[in-house]
């Protein structure tokens, strides 16, 4: 008898598959109670925040939570596993609201949510802290652009800019390369030196200058959070709740930093970020700088003074240090 | 206890949890505080504000870990770069123990970021049991769990809570962490005795205490930790003080957090019940012989 035979008869004489253990007698039952319990708990709510009536086969999910959880006097097994399917869902869209706040102005609260949710029912968290939430969102955007169109690049560069903030606040600093370090080469060797950067420094390559766009939804949040202590006139509360004008498409390099546990943002000439990509990269310091500046648009002295100025920038801001 | 292996002997006084509203309070002024507690997650990480922040505090007060994410109850076992991370951790604060929940949130990988409750049975004990061994022979430090509130019960449940915090705890040898305010928050939800659960606990176990908040709904009741602590959950801590002894006490208020001196101050109310429990002069408590699975009188 072939295989998928001998399985339909099987089938049929145990009747449908359970969807939960009937006891949790090892490991591998407590595996299964659990993974049971997670796609009730992870399954996305309906409109109005509920746990969804039907299940993904079209039974009562009723049904399939009576399989796992005991009803009590007040409340149906639903009820008492909706109230962890609700928790989850509350816990991770704030989450990813408080990190997002650009990508929620471009998209308002309603396609964020939609996108939220699709994000994590598509990559759930894989870590063990809310942190990392957003870190494959720019590559969902990429992936499923349906739920950014028509601002779908846009959003993709909000989603890295905004998970450049997240990496640079918390991210290990490194011993700073000072000008003693400098003087202490040879001048023969100074073209040969490697010099590292920061590893919380977030170098980005964009095609909007979202850092503009960020900082400007940021303080229309902070003013219209004004607006409510103050209870500000009703004109004014419409004139501020008016969406912060998008963008217009322009290659833009940003720098994400931190200083004194403050993040900052730093525009960064191209030549400029080509040079510090090519120091992170592990290149010497006369290789960075023969990729970074374009060759004979500008004569050598110009080029000398504004790279001098870089550098003098870059170690003020300690984005420089030892390469170990 | 005041002092036991499962809270490293230290006899630490009434602590409040260390949170971002409160830095500027606690770094420029100073307050007297017996202990912070931490949220081990929030500063597992290589370096910026967070670290910076806990070192300041480091030098001035002491600190214990209290983590939200080993999911000791989780049948894959704990997550090795989770473990790491934590260990460097514990290496830096030097906590005395580090607790965390009875409970599991992760599986195959993914994370709920939730302590969802276990299934009351021997084989989940026995693997709970494993995972806290694992986890204190690699931290090198004592463990103690805490129970968790929860509002559903599973039908394959085949003891009751309290039998298996005991279960496990027995089993891994380790240390509770017991949250009076859980403990009444899931008796309200399950229909239980509260009483019940803090009486037949083993309490020579009890390293730490929690108190907190709670919010009540119509057909439950939420912890939240957004409200001062209610009365009738200092009355079961005055209880769990006189069977317990007096041990290291924690407020949580993790939610509409008032101000360090409001949230300070309710955390010091512990003091009046401490008192009584002083005054009652009771014995410490000594380890039961129970042999796993001997039935309890």
């Amino acid at each position: 008898m072939k295989k998928t035979a001998i399985r339909k008869r099987l089938a049929r004489r145990s009747g449908p598959a359970r969807f939960a253990p009937s006891q949790v007698a090892s490991t591998a039952d407590l595996a299964d109670l659990q993974r049971a319990m997670w796609r009730v708990v992870s399954r996305p709510l309906t409109g109005d925040s509920r746990m969804q009536r039907r299940w993904s086969d079209g039974r009562p999910t009723s049904a399939v939570a009576a399989q796992i959880a005991k009803p009590n006097d007040r409340l149906t097994s639903f009820e008492r596993l909706e109230i962890y399917n609700r928790m989850y869902w509350f816990r991770v869209l704030d989450s990813l609201y408080d990190d997002c706040p650009g990508l929620r102005a471009v998209l308002g609260d309603k396609k964020f949510i939609r996108l939220a949710e699709a994000y994590l029912v598509r990559y759930p968290s894989a870590s063990y802290t809310l942190r990392n939430l957003p870190s494959r969102l720019a590559k969902f955007i990429r992936e499923q652009p349906r739920y950014t169109k028509p601002h779908t690049a846009l959003c993709r560069d909000l989603a890295r800019f905004e998970w450049a903030r997240v990496e640079v606040f918390d991210t290990a600093s490194q011993p700073i390369f000072t000008a003693a370090d400098l003087l202490g080469l040879p001048a023969t060797r100074q073209g040969k030196l490697r010099l590292a950067l920061q590893p919380y420094l977030q170098l980005l390559r964009l095609e909007y200058p979202v850092d503009d766009f960020v900082l400007a939804v940021k303080q229309r949040e902070a003013e219209l959070l004004r607006g409510d202590a103050s209870n500000a006139p009703t004109e004014l509360r419409r004139r501020q709740e008016r969406k912060t004008k998008l963008p217009a498409r322009e290659r833009t390099h940003v720098a994400v930093h931190r200083l004194d546990g403050k993040i900052y943002f730093k525009r960064l000439d191209p030549a400029a970020y080509r040079i510090l990509v090519a120091l992170r990269a592990g290149r010497t310091l006369e290789q960075a700088l023969a990729v970074g500046i374009p060759r004979a648009k500008k004569s050598r002295q110009d080029w000398a003074a504004r790279v001098q100025g870089w550098f003098r920038t870059w170690m003020e801001l300690r984005w420089l240090c030892r390469r170990e | 206890m005041p002092a036991n292996p499962f809270n490293g002997y230290t006899d630490y006084g009434i602590g409040i949890g260390l949170r971002i509203p409160h830095y500027d309070h606690i770094l420029s002024r100073k307050p007297t505080v017996d202990w912070f507690e931490i949220i081990s997650e929030n500063f597992m990480v290589d370096g910026g504000r967070p670290l910076e922040v806990l070192d300041r505090i480091l030098a001035q007060y002491r600190v214990v870990q209290h983590g939200v994410a080993l999911y000791f109850g989780a049948a894959d076992g704990p997550n090795k770069e989770h473990l790491r991370r934590l260990k460097a951790l514990t290496q830096r604060t030097k906590t005395p123990w580090l607790s965390d929940h009875l409970c599991w949130g992760s599986v195959d990988g993914s994370y709920s970021h939730d302590l969802l409750p276990m299934p009351y049975t021997k084989a989940a004990a026995k693997k709970t049991a494993a995972n806290i061994r694992m986890v204190r022979d690699y931290l090198e430090i004592p463990i103690a769990v805490e129970n968790v509130s929860s509002y559903t019960e599973f039908h394959v449940s085949e003891m009751t809570e309290w039998e298996f915090l005991t279960e496990v705890v027995e089993r891994a040898d380790c240390g509770i962490l017991l949250d009076v305010n859980n403990i009444y928050v899931s008796a309200q939800n399950h229909g239980f005795n509260p009483y019940d659960y803090i009486d037949q606990v083993p309490h020579h176990r009890v390293a730490q205490m929690h108190i907190a908040g709670h919010t009540k709904f119509e057909k439950y009741i939420l912890d939240t930790h957004d409200h001062p602590v209610l009365d009738p959950v200092w009355k079961l801590y005055a209880h769990a003080t006189k069977l317990c002894g007096v041990t290291a006490t924690l407020l949580e208020w993790d939610d509409k957090i008032p101000s360090f001196e409001e949230v300070h101050d309710e955390a010091l109310k512990a003091h009046a019940y401490i008192a009584q429990a002083r005054a009652a002069n009771i014995p410490v408590p000594k380890g039961r012989a129970r042999p796993l699975g001997a039935p309890r009188t």
